[in-house]
């Protein structure tokens, strides 16, 4: 089953289908040929060892990276054609959260879109931020200026503001790096509901041993994609190893030796 | 009432800043302000500050007005670029204005000659020069591996020996007029006449315009760039509008700060502002309200003192402006900060303090717990004993006891004798209930090992809020119900003892 998703149709109503995609950073490739359809309304962890590519895949995906190759289809049109359906939540550490916000200034931040250009927040939106950050347990912190948060509550914060865009699909960049149980728990639970509801998620997870409990299907990914399919069949020793055994070396080389022959010519 | 400002956004600061325009056009024109002259040399030095400060020159309300107002914009641009972690492209685009205002002067010289020194024409040429110099830091940048402040350094520094080399070709020229081209190296303000001003004025309020519309735009740019993507937003587009903004602000800055300093009136009341607030469009209020400040002050100081160098001046004022927000800063003053930190470690002292004396009687006594206040403001106490109970110095002890004292939570009996008072013993049952409360709770719900405890609870206790004693009382209702203090869940120690298990 894992295997034959690679040959498999990519139907229209995958949340996301990535065929033949290959990213590089200047010439040297990072992910190779990665070729998966997600399955609706499922939980789908993306796990791997550093620099396997997990965050690269979401930003290729998201077109924040360009792609050497490859096509990405959500719902069956592209990520410019579908941006509203498609949530996305960065890295904690990937901004200052000293910056002079409120919580629910950074939430009002995933309305911007409907908003539209230059015009203000109005109360109705503010509402509908607020109501994002009581979805995750936050409510009491709305005017709370960001960096007077602990890391867990950023998190959170950070998960509002793709909920209150109301997307049906979610990408989540490792939002169980670094929190405290409460907010692992918030965090869980607000994905059970998503998939309740028909949504899908796909999440880059590091934490090996919460996978099965959290997640229904998995991709192992070490700059190619080892296996995917439901956890149950995939999440194996054998294909973990595959993924973290450094039996990759050999791709590592190959990429590099690209490096060195490009700098001569 | 602060929830509608926000609403609002920016829009007020924009029609602000047209009334400033129509102001500055009705000022400019009036013909009977026109007609006053300049003071003679024989004023004294107080008649001349009565008259710079009340404005009666035509010549000083003229600088003054436009002054503020490049001050104002500048510091709502600088907001945005501060955030945006771009404080020195404000200074690339500046010093690389320089080899464009020599290059617009021999032009335009050439095309007719005796016109080089028009205004207009030499700020297109610092412009499109400036432009350009922004183009190549961010090509030096994405093109080759040079870091962004190396670029910034290699791009500003050709430009500016550009500059320098032109200049000396245009002091070789024949026609001679090109004295006064150095006043865009240091400022002028002086220079600025009611034309400028309108130009000035006008160039404030398009930025002031364009800030406010776009505010959450920028907000989004300088806080998310990668979700800002994400979500569809140009984010190449918003920094180039971002970059226009600044290009704008510096080139009609050059004119009264000069290029080497105009950075200072991008950056300095946004830094300054950020001590005061922690809201964005706050933020950018004080920012454009401490810009036109500085340069208030610069000018009417440089109007007094006609031999200071008027440029300099007004960035001097707006540092005066940066130290005094840095020190009294309402959000993140350094005075403020210092006085939170001695507040904390003040309360925690006393907590300490207090929590040794009712041990130091707890262990003393047969009886069960809890101490009555009578058993507590019965015995004295002595300094040695309060000092075996914690890891302290005699020192620190005795200050710790000299503010317990004037505070009246304890009382001098002689010497070393100490004794709690009533106000100190109410003080004590509390701070050793509410310990004991969280070690009992970490014990409980938290499997932390109860020889552990103590070092656990000390950190927490002193931040318990009484909303979170409810909370741990409801958790661990049914020990106590019957006491007041519930006895330790521990052995109570004394600080060798302490020291042996670590």
């Amino acid at each position: 089953m894992p295997q034959t998703a690679r040959h498999a149709e990519h139907p229209d109503s995958s949340p996301l289908t990535i065929h033949d995609m290959t990213v590089a950073y200047q010439r040297r490739p990072v992910l190779w040929d990665i070729d998966y359809s997600a399955p609706e309304g499922k939980l789908v962890a993306i796990i791997g060892p550093n620099g396997a590519g997990k965050t690269t895949l979401m930003k290729a995906v998201l077109g924040l990276i360009p792609t050497i190759s490859g096509e990405i289809r959500f719902y069956g049109k592209t990520y410019r054609q579908h941006r509203s359906r498609v949530g996305y939540v960065p890295q904690r550490e990937s901004v200052d959260w000293d910056f002079p916000v409120s919580a629910l200034d950074v939430v009002a931040m995933g309305l911007y879109r409907n908003i539209g250009w230059c015009r203000p927040v109005t109360q109705k939106y503010r509402h509908a931020a607020r109501e994002a950050l009581e979805r995750v347990g936050m409510g009491q912190y709305a005017t709370r200026q960001i960096s007077q948060l602990s890391g867990g509550q950023q998190q959170r914060v950070f998960l509002a503001r793709a909920l209150v865009q109301g997307a049906d699909f979610y990408l989540m960049d490792e939002p169980f790096t670094g929190v405290d149980a409460a907010t692992e728990r918030a965090i869980i639970d607000i994905l059970r509901t998503l998939r309740d509801t028909g949504k899908t998620a796909m999440v880059v997870h590091h934490d090996l041993q919460t996978v099965t409990e959290y997640f229904d299907h998995v991709i192992l990914l070490n700059m190619r994609l080892v296996a995917a399919g439901e956890t149950t069949e995939v999440f194996t020793p054998e294909n973990l190893r595959k993924t973290y055994g450094g039996k990759l070396a050999l791709l590592d080389r190959v990429g590099h030796q690209m490096t060195m022959a490009g700098g001569q010519q | 009432m602060i929830g509608n400002v926000r609403e609002i956004g920016l829009w007020p600061v924009a029609k602000l800043l047209t009334a400033c325009v129509l102001l500055a056009t009705l000022l400019s024109t009036d013909p009977a302000m026109a007609l006053e002259t300049e003071p003679d040399d024989g004023t004294s030095l107080s008649e001349q500050f009565v008259r710079v400060v009340t404005l009666r020159d035509y010549n000083t309300r003229i600088v003054l007005l436009g002054t503020m107002l490049l001050g104002a914009s500048a510091g709502i641009v600088g907001v945005f670029m501060l955030l945006r972690r771009q404080a020195l492209v404000g200074d690339v685009v500046a010093h690389c204005a320089l080899p464009g205002i020599a290059l617009a002067f021999i032009v335009l010289e050439a095309v007719s000659p005796g016109s080089g020194k028009s205004l207009p024409g030499l700020l297109a040429g610092a412009m499109v020069a400036g432009v350009l110099g922004a183009w190549a830091t961010l090509a030096v940048q994405r093109l080759t591996r040079i870091k962004p402040d190396a670029a910034l350094a290699i791009v500003l520094s050709v430009f500016f020996g550009l500059g320098v080399a032109l200049f000396t070709i245009v002091q070789s020229l024949p026609t001679g007029t090109a004295a006064g081209l150095h006043d865009f190296v240091y400022g002028k303000p002086a220079s600025i006449i009611a034309a400028d001003v309108k130009f000035i004025a006008l160039a404030s309020a398009v930025v002031v315009l364009i800030c406010g519309m776009l505010f959450k735009e920028f907000a989004l740019l300088c806080f998310d760039d990668g979700f800002a993507a994400s979500q569809g937003w140009p984010v190449g587009l918003l920094d180039v509008v971002l970059l226009g903004l600044v290009v704008g602000v510096t080139v009609i800055g050059l004119q009264s700060v000069g290029l080497l300093l105009v950075v200072a009136m991008l950056i300095i009341p946004a830094a300054a502002a950020r001590f005061w607030t922690e809201q964005l469009w706050l933020m950018t209020l004080v920012a454009g309200l401490l810009g036109a400040a500085g340069a208030a002050v610069g000018v009417l100081l440089s109007a007094l003192f006609p031999k200071l160098a008027a440029g300099a001046v007004i960035v001097l004022a707006g540092a005066a402006f940066f130290l005094v927000s840095l020190a009294f800063g309402t959000r993140r003053g350094v005075l403020r900060r210092v006085m939170v930190y001695w507040q904390t470690r003040r309360k925690i002292g006393r907590h300490d303090l207090m929590r040794a004396a009712y041990e130091a009687l707890e262990s003393e006594g047969e009886t069960a717990t809890p101490l009555s206040p009578t058993e507590l403001t019965g015995r004295t106490l002595h300094f040695d004993q309060l000092l075996g109970r914690r890891r302290w110095t005699p020192g620190r002890l005795k200050r710790l006891v000299a503010t317990a004292l004037r505070e009246g939570l304890l009382r001098r009996e002689d010497g070393d004798v100490l004794r709690l008072t009533e106000n100190g013993a109410g003080h004590a049952a509390r701070i050793v209930r509410n310990h004991r409360l969280w070690e009992l709770y970490l014990i409980r719900y938290a499997d932390v090992a109860p020889s552990h405890i103590d070092r656990d609870a000390d950190r927490i206790e002193h931040v318990l809020n009484p909303e979170l004693v409810d909370e741990l009382e409801a958790v661990l209702a049914e020990r106590t119900a019957a006491v007041a203090v519930p006895p330790s869940p521990h052995e109570i120690g004394t600080a060798d003892a302490a020291t042996e298990t670590k």
